[in-house]
């Protein structure tokens, strides 16, 4: 684990990109002392002012700050990626590694499972659960955790079954490991590399998702801010052509963030692949 | 095949039967093999004959499709009663006690026996850490110490790289390590050298017989190479389709090998240094379908010997001196061929 660390402190992307999740992320946690704003509360004395002054990134049609808007819709937009994605990944990996380890009729089952979650598209499958199981960001994470865990499901799979067959495991049988052990201490790190970047993709993903429910008015209720809820507010033509920091600011704050997961998974990686130095 | 007190391994009669698709494969069939404690026994055989089959048996690490029919490997060991490893349960507490502990084993490719995402001390202490109850730091100076042995140049430094640093040879010696860290009493080493080249080989090999003569343990040697038997081996069982043909002394088998097989095997082994006239002599034919064997002798078609008898049950004979043999040229030669 300590050479993973250094490897990755001398990755300077994946550094940077550590630095913009962590920066974003306490910016957010944060927010009350960063803004003296409260992001739900209009004030029509100052709708739509552009940035600067009392307002650094100004303040919306209701008079609302922008930048309280964003730290605040941050702390929702980044819990239900991270959650998603992180929820989708142990999911996936727990299943793929049993099933391509036990294989038999456990495999088959969830095989046949996670045939039936990919035949559908996944935003529509996100827009029936959302009409079943009503609008709220806890269950937003819960439908994003039981469409995401399909890929990395079906890379860890794939994966033990190709490691189950090497000589190394067979080693583990014979130094007499049990099939748990072997499983998840020994086959399993063999497969982090394409799930770490599953990881990376599917925080990213749920990230923009949700920004795009939301925009759509499925995502997390309208009245809750959150990185997707404020380009909403902002998508009349008035605002695109003539108030650009409304969209501007929340649009910059996805952007920055996901590039951020993209570049420190890259670089986590490399650092979990000993073959690379 | 007297119960002496110096035999480590005993297998009687074993059978190890695949049922594929309705069809069985009797891929150990009858095997009966004594492993004197201390020595190497060579196992020669073709590809597909029930070798690996056979160790694989021992240590109950069969796929699900493999079905232990009949027979009994008993297990006298120093630490403990002797045992039927073919009683207890394949992935029970008392077997995984042995696997590794007890009896160890090391395989043909040293390129995928290691894992690539682990150092290749903390490969080696694994096994310590499953069977004994000490400490990562005592068990990490055990494997430097076993590094050390196997001569692997700057073991300290070495013992903190990954397998993909390492060279097939030193993966084999890493691979030894890992076999022998638990101070096993028996250690089965399927094809160890086949997937090296012809220097490392012998490297390996005496670095094998050293280490025998300072630890004492026993030596199952898989392999389909006659001269490496000829080298390391002690006793000799040469196994064709599942059943062992001739068993006995490297000199009883080479020097007076008694099964047609056995001939055959010995004439088609290319020595160095032969002249001309000593034409290689291949064994005409090729073996038979491992679901449909031939009543009898499976050899019997391919034997320049065979005999109307040869299609009958064959009888085990003890030629001396412990020398046995399947086929029924021996039969009525018990003592003759002895001494």
């Amino acid at each position: 684990m300590r050479n993973v660390a250094s490897k990755l402190v001398s990755n300077k992307a994946a550094l940077l990109g550590l630095a913009i999740i962590v920066i974003i992320i306490l910016l957010c946690a944060l927010a009350p002392l960063m803004t003296p704003y409260n992001p739900t509360k209009p004030d029509f004395s100052a709708q739509v002012q552009p940035p600067g002054g009392a307002h650094p990134f100004g303040t919306d049609k209701l008079g609302r700050d922008i930048l309280a808007r964003v730290l605040y819709g941050g702390r929702v937009s980044i819990l239900i990626g991270l959650s998603g994605a992180v929820g989708g990944m142990l999911l996936g990996v727990i299943i793929g590694s049993l099933c391509g380890y036990f294989r038999g009729w456990l495999d088959a089952v969830f095989v046949k499972v996670a045939e039936l979650v990919s035949i559908f598209p996944q935003i529509l499958l996100v827009l029936v659960l959302v009409t079943i199981l009503q609008q709220s960001m806890y269950n937003l994470i819960m439908i994003f955790i039981a469409t995401g865990w399909v890929a990395t499901f079906r890379m860890v799979r794939g994966r033990f079954f190709s490691l189950r067959e090497e000589s190394f495991v067979e080693a583990c049988r014979v130094f007499g490991l049990g099939d748990l052990s072997i499983a998840f201490r020994h086959i399993l790190p063999n497969c982090l590399g394409p799930v770490i970047v599953q990881l990376t993709l599917n925080t990213a993903g749920f990230i923009l998702q949700e920004a795009a429910l939301s925009f759509i008015g499925l995502g997390v209720p309208s009245g809750t801010p959150t990185w997707g809820n404020i380009m909403n507010a902002a998508k009349e033509i008035v605002s695109i052509n003539q108030y650009p920091w409304v969209w501007l600011a929340p649009g910059l704050a996805i952007a920055l963030f996901v590039l951020g997961v993209n570049f420190f998974g890259d670089g986590l990686r490399d650092a979990l692949d000993p073959k690379q130095i | 095949m007297s119960e002496n007190k110096d035999i480590l391994l005993s297998i009687r009669n074993l059978k190890t039967h695949f049922h594929v698709r309705k069809r069985v494969i009797r891929a150990v069939d009858g095997v009966s093999l004594d492993v004197r404690a201390g020595k190497t026994l060579g196992l020669v055989g073709e590809s597909g004959c029930g070798k690996s089959i056979t160790a694989h048996t021992i240590l109950r690490l069969l796929p699900k499709t493999a079905r232990i029919k009949d027979g009994e490997i008993i297990f006298h060991s120093r630490k403990r009663q002797p045992v039927d490893l073919l009683k207890l349960q394949p992935s029970g507490k008392e077997m995984r006690g042995i696997r590794g502990n007890d009896i160890s084993m090391i395989f043909q490719d040293p390129m995928s026996s290691l894992n690539p995402v682990y150092r290749i001390g903390d490969q080696i202490v694994e096994s310590i850490l499953e069977h004994e109850n000490t400490t990562r730091a005592e068990a990490m100076e055990r494997a430097l110490e076993m590094l050390k042995r196997l001569s692997i140049p700057s073991a300290e430094k070495r013992i903190r790289e990954y397998p993909h640093q390492f060279s097939g040879g030193m993966k084999q010696r890493v691979m030894i390590a890992m076999g022998l860290i638990c101070n096993p009493e028996l250690l089965i080493a399927d094809e160890p050298t086949t997937a090296l080249d012809v220097t490392i080989q012998a490297q390996i090999l005496e670095l094998m017989q050293e280490l025998q003569r300072q630890l004492g343990f026993t030596i199952i040697l898989i392999t389909h190479n006659m001269g490496i038997v000829a080298d390391v081996a002690d006793d000799v069982a040469v196994m064709y389709m599942g059943k062992i043909m001739e068993f006995g002394s490297k000199e009883d088998v080479f020097l007076r090998p008694s099964h047609p097989y056995t001939r055959a095997l010995l004439k088609s082994v290319p020595v160095l240094g032969n002249s001309g006239r000593d034409l290689l002599e291949p064994i005409r034919g090729s073996t038979p379908d491992p679901s449909d064997l031939p009543e009898g002798c499976s050899f019997a078609p391919r034997c320049d010997f065979a005999k109307p008898e040869c299609g009958q049950a064959i009888p085990y004979v003890d030629v001396g001196n412990g020398h046995l043999v399947r086929c029924v040229l021996a039969e009525g030669r018990e003592v003759r061929d002895g001494q």
